[in-house]
């Protein structure tokens, strides 16, 4: 409880301004961020069956193999972002946990696990109009078509680096954008937003 | 007023009121600039570029050579595409543009799209492309410049897009187009990923070249069809055409129709000409006939055929060739999924005489032009010919025919014909100039997008931004990063702050936020050899919980990046980097991994953001930290320099590091980003009975040149060897390391190279200019050699006086000696000195 007090998003100044946004685009478009989250990113090799295998057992679910692509198991979820590397994601308090069960899934093997949680905080846009924002400043195509519940990107918005996945059906994107350009990012979705 | 009583796509039950050059006018709804001047009466639109001579509409789209006007701070925008608006105030523009000083108003966005077939042009042809590849389901946008389709949107199915008032004006590898949109409060640029791109851009109707043919009044035939169509204008009174096709066929109906007598229809294929034309200020009055009839009339239709609107095509490299049936050019071969269609692809049905030239009465060629724009002649052309001119590049860039704005939509192919009559080439063999992006001109705003102000360019924050803001920091950026660069107080300059800032670092405690430094968190089993190969000096002696500085360089043996190198476990170490080095070292280190050293096993993950870091500086950090962590033994035995330490303060997880960039005694204490703020304020709290100080990157530089430590970038520019810093004792000479064979060239171990010096000026007030030249000679009123030059420089409270980092050609060799710098209009002495200029002893880091 104490945490809660003393921890601080890198968008906690930006509550409001989310709240004008929803209101004054009549409900089709919201971003709200969601802090505190655990990350973890892993590094190791995928034609190491052996040590991909503890990686399943510890972590209930497989890593995604498939680019562009995230497997989920209850509230963990495992983001591809590169041939050995992916950025696992759980609830919050669960980074050193999860660092933990990370390092014993290598079991010694090669590897690297390394907990980047406070690297990135996650902004959620959701509604009938995210997409629209979003193309804004996307190069991708985040159509569902091509782009549907289970896909991630590492692409830019703007100017700044972000990894989007679109979870499940609902028309919804999490974005994950490093702290310090969180505010860029903001101010730019809330300037690109006048624009729908 | 020249509005016809009915007919046209315009609303006349919606009057528009506009100024055009301070006069105000009346249109309708629906009206292009251009039509709305017609209907009422104004004929001269702007003057050209080189002559002055007045100009009027010429056409009625965006290949509009003549009627280019300014609308706010919108300029080169043709009259022709400009939408009435109300309230609009246009004004001529006379060759050139006028950029405003006045602050962007409008409003520019960029979107990009993705699709499977994307249909540049809404006439017949696109339509239907449109309206069949719709069919499959797929993802069609369908484009036109226009504000509304020939035939209604409606019937096209749901999956069709359609984009009005945008016109595509690049195609780009791989189906990229471009497109600019126009909107009411300015503009949107389209970035467009087709699978196929299909063209049906139609094609433009080309002037005749005779004398005069450029006097207000005068227009392509099409165009002066949708005037009296589309917009119910009358573009004159009474009538002559002059064509040498037979697409003209139907204008004389429409003419007479709109009650404008046809004077004349003078067909070169029926060997009739215009050979001249008369007219006053205000426009065209009368042709002169080959043959000497002349006949009076205000409004000139003319045609001289048509040209396929290939550019597009034509930019994506694809090939176009000669079509003597319709004389004109048209693609040739096929581009990897685009497909051209329709009049873009030259599928015409008429009949043509091509003719290049009308003489006129008397040899002389100046008044046929050929670029209405850039107001290029015959006599032009034939200056460029007989100055030995033969290809059409050559032609173009000699006579800058084609280069307006307009880029010769309508002049080019007659610049090609007449090349060929003028050479004696065939037209075929002449071939046309490259077509370059953009189609139409394309404003620095709306290519800027919302890129501007705040948004220019990402401005990255630390998680202690708001206190430092709510403190009246003044900042600075640093590279992306905004960073406190003091902290005044009250009234107090910035001189006085930094002053004070330092002083308190010195003589007490002061803090300062270094959450912008770059981290890079490194594994594996190779980590050691890895940081070995790196870095200049050694890692395989630090133990664990240690920390150590380390300096790199490139292959070329010059300083690179410095940072502290941190042992955090078995095979796993986390390496600083300079604030503005972060991304070029990880990727110089993944680089190396990647391409030169796959034996080595090892991770590089950036965590520079992650960590927020605060620095607490001075001889009392000790009794700020001891209170923040009594956990920790904090006496300099059990917590020695760059040591590492893990602790907890009222619930935040801190790491702590002895590291010191002022030479004081000093911590580093790092938490996770989003505690950031919290450690700065429980550690300012617990400074506070000591009176802690904020300070800036302006009092960290002072602190830092005071000791003699670098800043990489600043006293090194990519041509100075660690050597020549006199680091050598960080150079290591049992291992390999990347720059070391450079370090063995005859040219990093000449004597004669600059050193790192220290420099004091003989005036203790006297502050050199960072940059200002070093030289020997006191007397510089001949030439003198440079030998040097000033790196930093500041004014230091603990010395009481300024002093100066610099570069010395020997430097070494010349501690105690003077040297000069020349200012404007005067000469400065200073002493060199070696370049440390506090506590020699290191004694104060552990005090």
């Amino acid at each position: 409880m104490i945490a809660e007090a003393i921890r601080r998003g890198a968008l906690a100044d930006y509550a409001e301004r989310f709240t004008t946004l929803y209101e004054t685009a009549g409900s089709s478009v919201s971003i709200r961020e969601l802090p505190f989250l655990a990350q973890l990113n892993l590094r190791v090799d995928a034609g190491d069956t052996a040590v991909m295998g503890q990686v399943t057992d510890y972590l209930g679910f497989s890593l995604p193999l498939t680019p562009n692509t995230a497997s989920q198991a209850g509230d963990r979820r495992a983001l591809w972002l590169g041939p050995d590397e992916w950025l696992i994601v759980g609830p919050d308090d669960q980074a050193t946990s999860l660092e933990q069960a990370l390092r014993g899934g290598l079991g010694g093997a090669v590897g690297s696990v390394v907990d980047v949680s406070a690297n990135r905080t996650v902004l959620e846009i959701r509604g009938s109009k995210g997409h629209d924002l979003l193309a804004h400043g996307v190069p991708i195509d985040l159509d569902p078509g091509a782009f549907g519940p289970g896909c991630c990107a590492q692409t830019l918005l703007a100017k700044a680096q972000v990894i989007i996945e679109r979870r499940d059906e609902a028309p919804a994107f999490q974005l994950y954008i490093r702290s310090s350009f969180a505010s860029y990012v903001a101010d730019w979705l809330l300037d690109a937003a006048r624009a729908l | 007023m020249s509005r016809l009583p009915e007919g046209g796509r315009i609303d006349r039950s919606r009057p528009i009121r506009f100024t055009f050059n301070g006069h105000t006018y009346q249109g309708c709804a629906g009206d292009t600039l251009a039509s709305a001047l017609l209907a009422n009466d104004v004929r001269i639109v702007a003057r050209s570029v080189t002559y002055g001579r007045p100009r009027g509409v010429f056409s009625a789209g965006s290949e509009e050579p003549n009627a280019l006007v300014q609308v706010g701070s919108e300029t080169m925008l043709r009259a022709t595409q400009v939408e009435l608006d109300d309230g609009l105030e246009a004004a001529s523009l006379n060759g050139k543009g006028r950029l405003t000083s006045e602050p962007e108003t409008a409003r520019f966005d960029k979107i990009y799209a993705h699709c499977e077939v994307l249909v540049v042009g809404g006439g017949p042809a696109g339509r239907s492309a449109a309206q069949s590849a719709a069919q499959t389901g797929d993802r069609v946008i369908l484009m036109d410049e226009q504000p509304l389709l020939n035939s209604d949107s409606d019937g096209l199915p749901s999956n069709v897009r359609v984009l009005l008032r945008t016109t595509a004006f690049g195609l780009y590898d791989q189906n990229l187009v471009l497109a600019a949109e126009r909107r009411a409060d300015g503009g949107r640029l389209w970035q467009i990923r087709a699978r196929q791109v299909v063209l049906a851009t139609g094609a433009h109707e080309r002037p005749l070249v005779f004398a005069n043919n450029d006097r207000p009044g005068i227009l392509l035939a099409g165009a002066v069809r949708t005037y009296l169509n589309r917009y119910g204008v009358a573009p004159g009174t009474r009538g002559v055409v002059f064509t040498n096709n037979d697409t003209t066929a139907p204008l004389a109906s429409d003419l007479r129709s709109a009650g404008i007598a046809v004077a004349a229809i003078i067909d070169i294929r029926r060997e009739q000409a215009i050979v001249d034309t008369d007219g006053d200020d205000d426009g065209l009055r009368a042709v002169t006939l080959a043959g000497g009839d002349r006949i009076e009339c205000d409004l000139l239709c003319v045609s001289g055929g048509f040209n396929p609107t290939d550019h597009l095509y034509s930019q994506a490299q694809g090939k176009l060739r000669y079509d003597e049936r319709f004389a004109c050019f048209r693609p040739d071969g096929k581009l990897p999924n685009v497909t051209v269609l329709g009049a873009a692809n030259g599928e015409f049905d008429f009949a043509i005489q091509p003719c290049w030239l009308v003489p006129g009465t008397n040899g002389d060629w100046s008044a046929h032009f050929v670029d209405l724009e850039r107001d290029v002649t015959v006599a032009d052309m034939q200056r460029a010919v007989n100055a030995g001119m033969r290809s059409i590049e050559h032609v173009k860039r000699f006579t800058t025919i084609g280069t307006g704005s307009d880029q010769g939509k309508t002049s080019g192919i007659n610049e090609v014909g007449l090349v060929g009559a003028l050479t004696g080439q065939p037209i075929g063999g002449v071939g046309t100039t490259t077509y370059r992006p953009p189609y139409v001109p394309v404003s620095f705003a709306l290519m800027a997008g919302r890129n501007r102000g705040d948004l220019f360019d990402p401005i990255r924050l630390t998680s202690i931004q708001p206190w430092h803001v709510a403190h009246g920091a003044v900042f600075e950026n640093v590279g992306q990063w905004k960073r406190p660069w003091y902290f005044p107080r009250h009234d107090e300059d910035m001189e006085g702050a930094v002053q004070r800032e330092c002083r308190a670092a010195r003589e007490n405690v002061a803090i300062m936020d270094v959450s912008t430094l770059g981290k890079i968190d490194i594994q594996g089993p190779d980590a050691v050899e890895f940081l070995n190969r790196i870095y200049t000096n050694a890692f395989d002696t630090l133990k664990v919980g240690f920390g150590r500085y380390g300096l790199m360089c490139k292959a070329d043996g010059m300083v690179f990046d410095d940072g502290v190198v941190m042992h955090l476990g078995p095979d796993h170490w986390l390496a600083t980097t300079t604030t503005g080095g972060a991304a070029a070292v990880l990727d110089w280190m993944e680089e190396w991994l990647q391409t030169e050293w796959p034996e080595l096993t090892v991770r590089l993950t950036s965590v520079t953001d992650h960590w927020s870091a605060v620095a607490v500086v001075g001889p009392q950090s000790r009794d700020v930290v001891h209170t923040l962590f009594p956990a920790i033994a904090v006496d300099t035995q059990s917590f020695p320099f760059m040591a590492i330490r893990e602790g907890e303060t009222g619930g935040i997880p801190v790491r702590l590091h002895r590291i010191t960039f002022s030479g004081e005694l000093a911590y580093e204490l790092w938490t996770p980003s989003w505690y950031g703020l919290a450690l700065w304020e429980a550690v300012m709290a617990a400074g506070q009975p000591l009176g802690i100080t904020p300070y800036g990157t302006e009092a960290m530089h002072v602190l830092r040149a005071e000791k003699g430590y670098i800043i990489c970038g600043q006293e090194t520019d990519g041509t100075v060897t660690p050597q020549d810093l006199g680091m050598g004792w960080i150079v290591s000479k049992k291992k390999p390391f990347i720059g070391q064979r450079s370090h063995r060239r005859g040219d990093t171990r000449r004597a004669d190279r600059k050193h790192l010096v220290g420099l004091l000026p003989v005036d203790g007030e006297q502050l050199l200019p960072e940059g200002a030249q070093l030289v020997l000679d006191e007397n510089t009123s001949a030439a003198v050699t440079m030998i040097g030059h000033v790196t930093s420089s500041y004014r230091s409270a603990t010395l009481g006086r300024t002093f100066a980092l610099g570069m010395l050609q020997r430097g070494r060799e010349r501690f105690g000696t003077t040297v000069y710098v020349p200012l404007n209009g005067h000469v400065v002495a200073a002493t060199v000195t070696e370049p440390i200029f506090y506590d020699r002893e290191n004694v104060r880091r552990d005090s």
